[in-house]
C-alpha cells in the first residue's frame, strides 16, 4: 500500500493577520499545518500502523513550508516532497492540483488522502481537482474510512448531521473531515530520524512542466479585513424577546 | 555570528508546545490547589520519548544537549503549566546526570533506560538545612559497615520524594574536619529511597504545589557499595558537572514563564477596555510590558549562548550564572507586571496570572539565590576577592 497526504502550510490558527495586497503579511506569522490535512496525515498513519504502508506526504510551498514537512516526517510518515518555484507565489488550486498530479503520476499510489479543504483559503477545490487530473475515482469529507479487498469505505458527512456511505475501488482520492480520528503528537525519537528521511525539492521543470502549463487563471485582487459597519445595533434578551424586538425593527423600517 | 533557526530545534520547540498546549491552566490550577503530581502531563511527555532527551543512545535516550533539553523546558515552562509543568519534567530529565557521567557501566545500563523512559524516579538529596549553599557543611553521614554503608541524617528541598523510589544522595563519609579539603569526604549514593528507613514530610510553600517539596528524614537507610556514584569521598565533584545545565535550563524555564504571563497581559492590555479604549493605549501599562519584552530577549540570547558554549564544551560558568541572574530577574518582572497591568483580576485566581507570579518567584531563589550568582560572577569573572 502506498499512500500520499498532501498538505498546506497555513498561518497558525493565534496569528495575528494583516492583509497585504492580495494576501497576509507572512513577517513574524507562525505557520502549522492545515487542521483538515492533519487529520488525513493521521488517517494515513493509522493505515500504516495496521499493515504495511508507505506514507508519502507533498506540499507546495516555499522554504518555510519544510518545516511543515518535518512534522509530518516526525509523526511517521516516510519521506516528503516540496514543490515550489517563486512564480507560484498566490498560485489557484487549479495550478496546485496540476503540480500535484505530475508529481504523484508515476508514483502508483493506492490512495491519495488531504483535508477537506484548508483553513486560510477554504476553496475546498484541490481534492477534487487532483482526482480528475489522475483520473481517481474520489469522494470528500470522509468522517470514516475502512480499506477492504481493494475497496475504500467512506462514511461522509451531510448536511444536518446525516451520513452516508459510499464505496470507491482503489486507488482512489479521499478528501477528509476534522474529527475523523485524533491526531498524534510526534514523539522525539519520531523527530530524530525525522532528519534522516529524505525530503526532495522539486521545481516546475522537475515535473515535467513548464511555467505556462501551470500559470494560474485565478488572481486575487485584494485581501482586506472588513472594517466594522456604522449603525449596528446588538438586540439582547431571551431568543423569545430577541425575535419580537427583531419583528418590531423589520415592520420599523418597512422591510417587509 | 547566525542567528538562523535551527530546524530540529524549531521541531522540538513546536511539538514541546504543542503537547504543553493539550493541558491548559484549569488542569493546572487544580493540580495546584489539590497538591497533585501532574501524572497525565508527565506521562504524555514521557510515552513520547521526552524525559530521555539527555540520557545517551545507547542507554535508550536522545542523546541529546542542553540546548534541546532547555528549549523543551522553556516551551514547557511557557505553557498554562508553568514551573509546575517544567519541574515535573526537570527533575526525571536531569536528575541522574552524575550517573550519566560518573556511574558505573552497570549502573548506568540498569538505571539509564527506565529514567529514559521516565518510569524510574528519582529526588535529589543534597541540600541540608544547616548548611545551606556552604554544601561542605552537610552532616549527613554514611558510615561503612562492612563493604557496604548506613546512612543517618536530614536532606530538606527533596523535589519529588513522594513519588520517587530512588534518591541521589549526598553524605559525608570521612568527616569535614579530617579532610584536605573541604569537599573532600563527600560521597553521591544512588539509595533506595526506603520508607522503612526514609520519612518524607512535605513543605508548604507558597507556589509550584504540583510538584511536591520534601524534608527527608534518614535513619539507618543500608546502601550498597554499587549504588555508589563514582568514586567515594569524590561525590561533591560529580554534582559540579550537573550545576551549570541546570542553571542554564532554569534560567530558560523562568524566560518561558515570562513570556507565558507578557502574552496574559498583552492580550488582557488589547480587550480591556476603561474610559472607552483599551488600556493597552496608556503608556504606563504599554511601556512596563515592551521593557519586558526586551528583558526577556536578552535573557533568551543569554540562556541559548550559554546552552551553546556547554553543549561545545567550553567554559560556562559565568554565562551560567548570569543567564540564570537575569533570567530570574526578567521573569519575575514580567509575571509582576502582567499582574499589575490585570489588576484586581491578576490578584484572583480565575486568570491564572497570581499563579505565575508565585511560581516564577521561585527563579531568584532557585537552583541558587540570586545573591550567590552574583557572588559566582564577582569572584570568577570580575576576579574580585571572595568575601564569604
Amino acid at each position: 500500500m502506498k499512500i500520499l497526504v498532501c498538505l498546506k502550510q497555513v498561518p497558525h490558527k493565534d496569528a495575528r493577520l494583516e492583509a497585504s495586497g492580495g494576501w497576509i503579511d507572512e513577517g513574524g506569522i507562525k505557520f502549522e499545518i492545515n487542521q483538515y490535512d492533519t487529520y488525513a496525515l493521521e488517517e494515513a498513519l493509522r493505515i500504516k500502523d495496521a499493515g504495511e504502508a508507505e506514507v508519502v506526504v507533498a506540499t507546495i510551498g516555499p522554504d518555510r513550508t519544510s518545516q511543515a514537512l518535518r512534522t509530518a516526517l516526525g509523526m511517521g510518515a516516510d519521506r516528503a516532497i516540496q514543490i515550489w518555484d517563486d512564480s507560484l507565489s498566490g498560485a489557484d488550486s487549479l495550478t496546485i492540483a496540476k503540480l500535484l498530479a505530475a508529481a504523484a503520476k508515476d508514483e502508483s499510489f493506492d490512495l491519495v488522502l488531504m483535508g477537506l479543504m484548508s483553513d486560510d483559503a477554504n476553496n475546498s477545490l484541490t481534492g477534487p481537482m487532483l482526482a480528475e487530473l489522475l483520473g481517481l475515482p474520489h469522494t470528500t469529507g470522509a468522517m470514516k474510512i475502512e480499506l477492504s479487498d481493494g475497496k475504500a469505505q467512506v462514511e461522509r458527512e451531510l448536511e444536518g448531521g446525516s451520513l452516508q456511505v459510499v464505496d470507491l475501488p482503489l486507488p482512489c482520492l479521499i478528501t477528509v473531515q476534522t474529527g475523523l480520528n485524533e491526531v498524534r503528537y510526534a514523539s522525539l525519537k519520531g523527530i530524530m530520524q525525522a532528519k534522516k528521511k529524505p525530503l526532495d525539492k522539486k521545481g516546475i521543470s522537475d515535473l515535467g512542466l513548464d511555467a505556462a502549463a501551470v500559470a494560474s487563471k485565478v488572481t486575487v485582487d485584494k485581501l482586506y479585513v472588513p472594517t466594522k459597519g456604522e449603525g449596528a445595533e446588538i438586540l439582547e434578551g431571551s431568543a423569545g424577546e430577541v425575535a419580537q424586538q427583531l419583528v418590531g425593527k423589520i415592520k420599523e423600517l418597512g422591510l417587509l | 555570528m547566525d542567528f538562523s533557526k535551527d530546524p530540529e530545534l524549531e521541531q522540538v520547540r513546536s511539538e514541546a508546545e504543542k503537547l504543553a498546549a493539550a493541558f491548559d491552566d484549569e488542569y493546572w490550577s487544580e493540580h495546584d490547589e489539590k497538591h497533585e503530581f501532574p501524572w497525565d502531563f508527565y506521562n504524555a511527555f514521557a510515552s513520547r520519548g521526552w524525559i530521555g532527551i539527555v540520557v545517551p543512545e545507547k542507554y535508550g535516550g536522545a542523546g541529546l544537549g542542553v540546548m534541546h533539553a532547555a528549549t523543551l523546558l522553556t516551551s514547557v515552562a511557557g505553557s498554562a503549566g508553568a514551573m509546575n509543568a517544567a519541574s515535573s519534567l526537570h527533575l526525571s530529565i536531569w536528575g541522574m546526570g552524575p550517573v550519566i557521567h560518573h556511574g558505573s557501566e552497570e549502573m548506568k545500563e540498569r538505571y539509564l533506560p527506565p529514567t529514559a523512559t521516565g518510569e524510574l524516579h528519582v529526588s535529589f538529596g543534597v541540600t541540608e538545612d544547616d548548611a545551606g549553599t556552604d554544601t561542605s557543611r552537610i552532616r549527613t553521614f554514611a558510615a561503612a559497615d562492612g563493604d557496604d554503608f548506613v546512612v543517618n541524617g536530614k536532606k530538606v528541598w527533596n523535589t519529588k520524594a513522594q513519588q520517587a523510589q530512588k534518591v541521589l544522595l549526598l553524605a559525608r563519609t570521612t568527616p569535614r574536619e579530617e579532610c584536605k579539603r573541604r569537599f573532600d569526604g563527600l560521597t553521591l549514593f544512588l539509595a533506595d529511597l526506603d520508607r522503612a528507613h526514609c520519612e518524607i514530610r512535605e513543605i508548604p510553600k507558597l507556589g509550584r504545589n504540583a510538584v511536591n517539596s520534601n524534608e527527608l528524614f534518614i535513619q539507618d537507610l543500608p546502601v550498597s557499595r554499587s549504588d555508589v556514584v563514582g568514586e567515594v569521598g569524590r561525590g561533591f565533584y560529580h554534582i559540579l558537572d550537573g550545576l551549570n545545565p541546570e542553571r542554564i535550563t532554569i534560567a530558560a524555564e523562568a524566560v518561558g514563564i515570562g513570556r507565558r504571563a507578557l502574552a496574559v497581559a498583552t492580550r488582557y492590555a488589547k480587550e480591556r477596555i476603561v474610559f472607552d479604549r483599551p488600556i493597552g493605549k496608556n503608556q504606563a501599562i504599554a511601556h512596563p510590558l515592551a521593557d519586558s519584552s526586551s528583558e526577556l530577549d536578552a535573557a533568551e540570547l543569554l540562556w541559548q549562548k550559554a546552552a551553546w558554549t556547554y553543549d561545545a564544551r567550553e567554559p560556562v560558568g559565568g554565562l551560567a550564572n548570569s543567564a540564570k541572574l537575569r533570567a530570574g530577574e526578567a521573569s519575575f518582572r514580567a509575571c509582576d507586571r502582567a499582574l499589575q497591568t490585570l489588576g484586581g483580576f491578576g490578584y484572583a485566581r480565575e486568570y491564572h496570572v497570581e499563579r505565575y507570579w508565585r511560581e516564577s518567584r521561585l527563579m531568584r531563589l532557585a537552583p541558587v539565590s540570586q545573591e550567590m550568582a552574583l557572588n559566582y560572577i564577582a569572584e570568577h569573572v570580575l576576579g574580585l576577592p571572595r568575601s564569604y
